[in-house]
């Protein structure tokens, strides 16, 4: 099993959960794994397509999957999956 | 190392006076032996710096010569004395230690160098900066002569802007154009209750001046377009982005690596920051992390999701220690590394960022940008349709 680190902005989807253990001999079984369990994160992390969206930066322990062999990269037992998009809070402005 | 007590009684001591009377006339090695920062802060004209605990490696290339007429002082005559005796049964064979060291010698209006050109208030403000090895006077100077700008007075902003600030960086730049809101107080601490309604570069302003006046403020009231970055940022040496929406964080990035200008750049949410240092070409870009904004559920903001307000004060001090890392030259910026943080469980977790060999921006392909073109950019706006941050 590897632990898979859920961002704050899909927490809501996970039931809160900031990490949850999810098997899979690759790093795209481990997060299909884990669409399976929460079927709510499957749209924010593949397009239509079955790749991972472009906005959605997946590092197997700290190295980006895109420069290892993208979601066949192998997964040790032990290891961690972190999901990462962008996040732009700062200054925090009212909405306008 | 043992002392032969003999020679110790034995030495020569003379009076400042009398040093300078003899440095005046010529023919004297001055040796200071005391410490590298104490060294930095003021020494006699024409004195060589040797430390005591390498005394005895390197005097033989200070003072090459043993039969020379060689002065010794310190900061009050004890570690000159000691030095003194060992030169002695090293063989040098016309030694004398000045008594009193360079504080008698500056009591008595002699003149010493002051490398710095930093005030006596300032050698006190900054001393406990100017005693550590990696700042010591020179770095100092460095901070006093640095310009950074902030993009952003608000959470991130304040905590960055209050240690800048109080660490003596000369110049503080402040972009943002709102203006002080009760809720920003939960985490803005440059902010305060009094000036609730007042624009956020002012307020700011009077904070800092009231820290330090060594800091010049500039305030650019509005916020940073395709129209105006490249002229406002081209006067700054380092750029901290704590931006709240992706336009301007795109916007930055582009200008940024036109200019070749460094961006620290943080971005807080909940109980989570993220952290990482922009060094154009020398490391990957924002563009490089995040090719393309995340569409508006993946991008909520502090203001629709809350955040804990010491979030801010942890990763805008962290961009802070940052910044004066590359103003000093020293340690290792967070260039290609992207930390992150996460409050609840107090947890570090640091991933490793590449350059894209494709990134459109610092790629092996981007284009060389003509002159004409240097300030137009795409429209950002459009780039991030969609995408979230509270704009």
């Amino acid at each position: 099993m590897a632990t898979v680190r859920i961002p704050p902005v899909l927490r809501p989807k996970t039931g809160g959960q900031a990490e949850v253990e999810a098997g899979g001999a690759d790093v795209g079984e481990v997060l299909r794994s884990l669409t399976g369990d929460y079927p709510n994160t499957q749209e924010q992390l593949f397009g239509e397509d079955g790749e991972l969206n472009r906005y959605v930066n997946v590092y197997l322990n700290d190295e980006d999957v895109r420069v290892l062999q993208g979601l066949d990269t192998a997964v040790k037992d032990g290891d961690t999956v972190v999901i990462l998009p962008a996040m732009a809070g700062g200054a925090s402005r009212l909405a306008n | 190392m043992a002392i032969d007590t003999e020679r110790v009684q034995t030495i020569e001591e003379i009076e400042p006076f009398e040093a300078a009377e003899e440095i005046e006339g010529g023919d004297v090695v001055l040796i200071d032996t005391r410490e590298p920062h104490e060294y930095q802060e003021a020494h006699l004209d024409g004195g060589k710096l040797v430390p005591p605990g390498v005394l005895a490696d390197e005097i033989g290339t200070a003072a090459p010569d043993k039969s020379a007429r060689t002065i010794v002082y310190c900061r009050s005559g004890n570690r000159s004395a000691i030095a003194t005796a060992q030169l002695q049964q090293l063989g040098y064979e016309n030694v004398a230690s000045m008594s009193g060291g360079i504080l008698q010698w500056q009591e008595q209006g002699l003149p010493v160098v002051s490398p710095s050109g930093m005030t006596p208030e300032q050698r006190e403000r900054y001393s406990r900066h100017t005693l550590l090895p990696e700042v010591g006077v020179d770095g100092q100077v460095k901070l006093l002569n640095a310009k950074v700008l902030l993009l952003g007075a608000g959470g991130l902003g304040a905590p960055t802007a209050l240690y800048l600030a109080a660490a003596g960086v000369g110049t503080i730049g402040l972009v943002d154009d709102d203006v002080v809101d009760a809720s920003n107080l939960q985490r803005q601490v440059i902010h305060n209750t009094e000036r609730i309604g007042m624009a956020k570069t002012a307020s700011a302003r009077i904070f800092i001046e009231g820290l330090n006046p060594d800091v010049k403020v500039v305030e650019h009231n509005g916020r940073l377009d395709a129209s105006n970055i490249l002229e406002v940022i081209s006067d700054y040496d380092i750029i901290v982005d704590g931006a709240d929406n992706f336009p301007t964080r795109y916007l930055l990035n582009d200008a940024s690596v036109r200019l070749r200008k460094p961006v620290v750049s943080a971005s807080i949410l909940g109980f989570d920051g993220q952290i990482s240092t922009f060094v154009p070409y020398e490391g990957p870009c924002y563009r490089c992390l995040y090719p393309t904004p995340p569409p508006a559920e993946l991008a909520p903001s502090c203001s629709a999701n809350g955040v804990l307000g010491v979030m801010a004060g942890t990763m805008g001090t962290l961009q802070a220690n940052e910044v004066i890392k590359i103003v000093l030259g020293k340690g290792e910026p967070l260039v290609g590394r992207l930390l992150l943080y996460e409050a609840l469980g107090t947890s570090f977790t640091e991933l490793k960022v590449r350059r894209d060999p494709d990134c459109p921006i610092c790629g092996e392909h981007a284009e060389e940008i003509p002159e004409s073109e240097m300030g137009q950019f795409p429209d950002y706006d459009q780039f991030c349709a969609g995408a979230g941050g509270d704009r």
